[in-house]
């Protein structure tokens, strides 16, 4: 069974069409980058992935069924703006995702947390941004998931925090299980992608594989991109 | 390892002439075990799937060989290695050549060019 498929999916807001007839698979086991400038609907199609909107039209399937409480357990989303309390401790953190989610791997996140040397009892709204960045992706890479959804996670951090969330994206996503990340950061990212999906006013303008692209153009897939873009 | 990649050429493809280069070089010896695919992925700050591909074609070419449960080790045929060395060289010896002649520079003056810098 597919992991993802959109069928004929659009999404309208008072009358606005943000998404037209978007037709997608995503396959097991892969890193797909979600590429496409600010404002194409890439958080939109996340969104509606996530049951947090319902489609104007077509449909979402993952494993075969809409979006709804299994698909729940199966996809760990780090939405682009953060949702958890600031005045909760790390420690608190860990354990309401604990009880909340039946695949998070508690050692494992403990684990990457003690290589970050981040005290337990440390409040989020104390930390630095990069520090809350960080404590979020471990939160989310820390779920034994089918598939893991980014929106932007390399937003406004600096390089060496930008490795470290490569790095601890493809050390931590389980075997088999596939991740989708949306950013118009490419040229951070690309070297890890397998696959690309290039997104413009609300529709899936081309998907490759990153290597045949490269090979086909002669170029980095962020030239690719911003030749296409013209931007 | 150290690896810089150049993100206008296919991934797999410098990974293939990563891996290669270290066998040749004795880097890696015949008959080493090489970690697992995860564990050179993230070595190398790359997908698996793209180390996958990788090793693939090191172990179509013959240089790496895949002993069912115990992983991924580097040939034990010598001859094959050197063979692939050689061609290398000749590789890396016709592009010199190449370059000189663009620079207006013929084969004996680049041989005598070599000559000198050992020299030095």
């Amino acid at each position: 069974m597919k992991l993802l498929e959109c069928k004929n999916l659009s999404k309208e807001f008072d009358g606005k069409q943000i998404l037209k007839d978007i037709n997608l698979t995503i396959p097991r086991g892969k890193l797909i980058g979600l590429l496409g400038k600010n404002g194409v609907g890439k958080s939109t199609l996340i969104k509606l992935i996530n049951d947090l909107l319902t489609p104007t039209e077509g449909e979402i399937l993952i494993n075969g069924k809409t979006p709804g409480v299994e698909s729940k357990e199966i996809i760990s989303y780090l939405p682009e703006r953060t949702y958890l309390d600031k005045e909760m401790t790390v420690k608190q953190v860990i354990k309401y995702f604990d009880e909340f989610y039946k695949n998070f791997d508690s050692e494992k996140a403990n684990k990457l947390l003690k290589d970050l040397d981040l005290s337990l009892e440390q409040k989020i709204s104390k930390m630095s941004k990069g520090m809350q960045e960080k404590l979020q992706l471990i939160l989310v890479m820390s779920r034994n998931a089918e598939l893991y959804i980014l929106d932007e996670p390399l937003g406004g951090v600096d390089p060496a925090t930008r490795d470290y969330i490569l790095d601890t994206i493809l050390s931590n996503f389980c075997e088999g299980a596939s991740v989708i990340i949306s950013t118009h950061l490419i040229s951070d990212i690309e070297r890890i992608l397998d696959e690309v999906i290039f997104m413009d006013k609300g529709e899936i303008v081309l998907t490759s594989s990153a290597d045949e692209l490269r090979n086909k153009e002669n170029a980095s897939i962020d030239e690719i991109f911003r030749r296409y873009f013209k931007c | 390892m150290d690896y810089i990649f150049d993100n206008e050429r296919p991934i797999y493809i410098q990974l293939v002439e990563k891996l290669r280069m270290e066998i040749i070089s004795g880097k890696l010896k015949p008959g080493e075990r090489i970690p697992s695919v995860r564990e050179l992925a993230i070595t190398a700050r790359v997908n698996p799937n793209t180390m996958q591909k990788a090793l693939v074609e090191l172990e179509d070419e013959g240089l790496l060989f895949t002993e069912r449960t115990n992983g991924k080790f580097v040939t034990e045929n010598k001859e094959l290695i050197e063979k692939i060395k050689k061609e290398l060289a000749k590789e890396k010896v016709n592009n010199y050549l190449k370059d000189m002649k663009n620079i207006g520079i013929d084969y004996d003056e680049a041989l005598k060019y070599l000559q000198e810098l050992e020299r030095n």
